[in-house]
């Protein structure tokens, strides 16, 4: 489903990205974790071009996105994003923000538009705020109404970048339990989070990295319980 | 100081025609320099920078010259170049459109640099394109902020634009300086002339006012 390989990228002179191997089945659930500026964030805004990458290649469905003639308008359709400041677009209301992708890239219909938001709405326990600004909602409601917004596209992949992070505490559990249920319905997902209560419940894989590379990758019983690695160890007595 | 009031009295209709002429100079002078400012705001914002110079040498000149040397060159040596003749309200119009322009480009870059990053790229993690994030997304939310900036510029404009009269455009000050010559009297005309842009300008920014106030509850 997506396979990232000798992925490189540096600002300037700063090589943040060095030399990433990766592959995320359908399916499959992959956390990401890692200390500050360890490249996580800019990792995942290379899976869908973000982040203009310097070196090595991203296939999306075989299709090579790094590939000048590929069309990444219509890969990022199939990868939704949803990111730790939730960007939500304040001048439209609620159903509006959900709205907008569908109408705009996809030509769907205003009324079919508006049919499918508000069945995403349902599914994330907000219909009621569908004609509420964004300003007004909670930061966990905000963040559910992100998820909804990328979901309207309907893609084959999700990433979050520690979509709970901006959070206030008794916020993070709504949040969790949306993307739980969705991968529960079999989304591919590559979630950056801090939350190991997650990565253990619902991580097929968990990959640390560190120093833009990753460091160890397995499943999150032994990453958590036996990592191999003393970076990882060290990481992980501080965090958990 | 005894005021004539005959010769205001003789007066008031041509104040109103140059006031009107005014405020049709500024009008034409904001609209213009709106639609140019935004293509030169767009063009200086270009990621080239060969294509994004001659942009930003066209904003550094208007902004760091004399609107009166501006008005000058276009009137006595641009329009002449052109057409042949001399053409006081076009000059006029030109200048303040020209000049408008680049403190509007200015304005619009600023107001849309002002939007958080993190609108344009939400936008594009949907598959939007770059015109249609800019055009639902980052426009309509830098357009707001741009108001009280915009607003400004218009007051600043209508006030520059008394300099049309240098080059004989009939609008207020014009009569303003035609009523002292004929007279020889400098309270009356300069007093009034003053009142009236007065008016003109705390209205516009009454009417601001209450377009940013209905504009932030919404
Ligand atoms: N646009 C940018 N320009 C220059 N340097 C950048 C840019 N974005 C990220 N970096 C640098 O790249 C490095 C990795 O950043 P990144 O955001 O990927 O880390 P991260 O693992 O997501 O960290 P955090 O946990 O704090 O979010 C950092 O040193 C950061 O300063
Ligand atoms: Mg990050």
């Amino acid at each position: 489903m997506i396979e990232v390989k000798n992925l490189k990228k540096s600002f300037g002179t700063n090589e943040v990205l060095k030399d990433i191997n990766v592959t995320v089945k359908s399916q499959e659930v992959v956390v990401v974790i890692g200390p500050s500026g360890s490249g996580k964030s800019t990792f995942l805004r290379c899976i869908n071009l973000l982040e203009s990458i310097t070196d090595g290649h991203v296939y999306i469905e075989g299709i090579d996105i790094t590939d000048k003639k590929t069309d990444i308008n219509k890969v990022r359709t199939e990868v939704g994003m949803v990111f730790q400041q939730f960007n939500l677009f304040p001048h439209k209301k609620v159903i509006e923000n959900i709205m907008l992708a569908p109408m705009q890239v996809r030509n769907t219909s205003a009324e079919e538009a508006r049919k499918k938001a508000l069945e995403l709405l349902r599914k994330v326990g907000l219909e009621d705020k569908a004609e509420a600004f964004p300003d007004s909602l909670s930061g966990g409601q905000k963040q559910r109404v992100a998820i909804a917004r990328a979901l309207a596209m309907e893609p084959k992949i999700m990433l979050f970048d520690e979509p709970t992070s901006a959070l206030d505490p008794e916020m993070v559990g709504e949040v969790l339990e949306v993307m739980k249920q969705l991968a529960k319905e079999g989304m591919t997902m590559v979630v950056v989070t801090h939350e190991m209560g997650f990565a253990k419940e619902v991580g097929d894989r968990v990959i640390f990295m560190d120093g833009g590379l990753i460091v160890e990758e397995n499943t999150p019983i032994e990453l958590f319980d036996h990592p191999k690695e003393d970076r990882t160890k060290a990481f992980l007595s501080k965090v958990l | 100081m005894d005021i004539q009031w005959d010769i205001l009295a003789e007066y008031a209709p041509f104040f109103l025609k140059g006031t009107l002429l005014t405020i049709g100079l500024s009008l034409a002078g904001i609209l213009i320099g709106t639609v140019l400012g935004l293509f030169i705001g767009l063009g200086k914002m270009m990621k080239n920078k060969f294509l994004s110079l001659p942009f930003g040498i066209y904003i550094t000149f208007f902004r760091g010259t004399p609107m009166l040397v501006q008005i000058m060159l276009i009137h006595f040596a641009v329009v002449p170049l052109f057409t042949g003749g001399t053409n006081a309200i076009a000059a006029a119009i030109l200048t303040l459109s020209l000049n408008s322009a680049a403190y509007i480009a200015e304005i619009f870059r600023a107001g849309i640099q002002s939007i958080d990053k993190g609108q344009m790229e939400a936008a594009r993690s949907l598959g939007m394109t770059h015109v249609q994030a800019m055009r639902h997304v980052i426009l309509p939310q830098a357009f707001k902020r741009m108001i009280p900036p915009l607003g400004n510029e218009f007051i600043v404009l209508i006030k520059e634009s008394s300099l049309a009269s240098l080059v004989a455009a009939p609008e207020l000050m014009y009569w303003g300086r035609a009523m002292q010559g004929q007279y020889f009297r400098v309270w009356e005309p300069y007093i009034t002339a003053a009142l009236i842009y007065l008016v003109l300008t705390l209205s516009l920014s009454f009417i601001l006012s209450r377009l940013e106030r209905r504009l932030a509850t919404e």
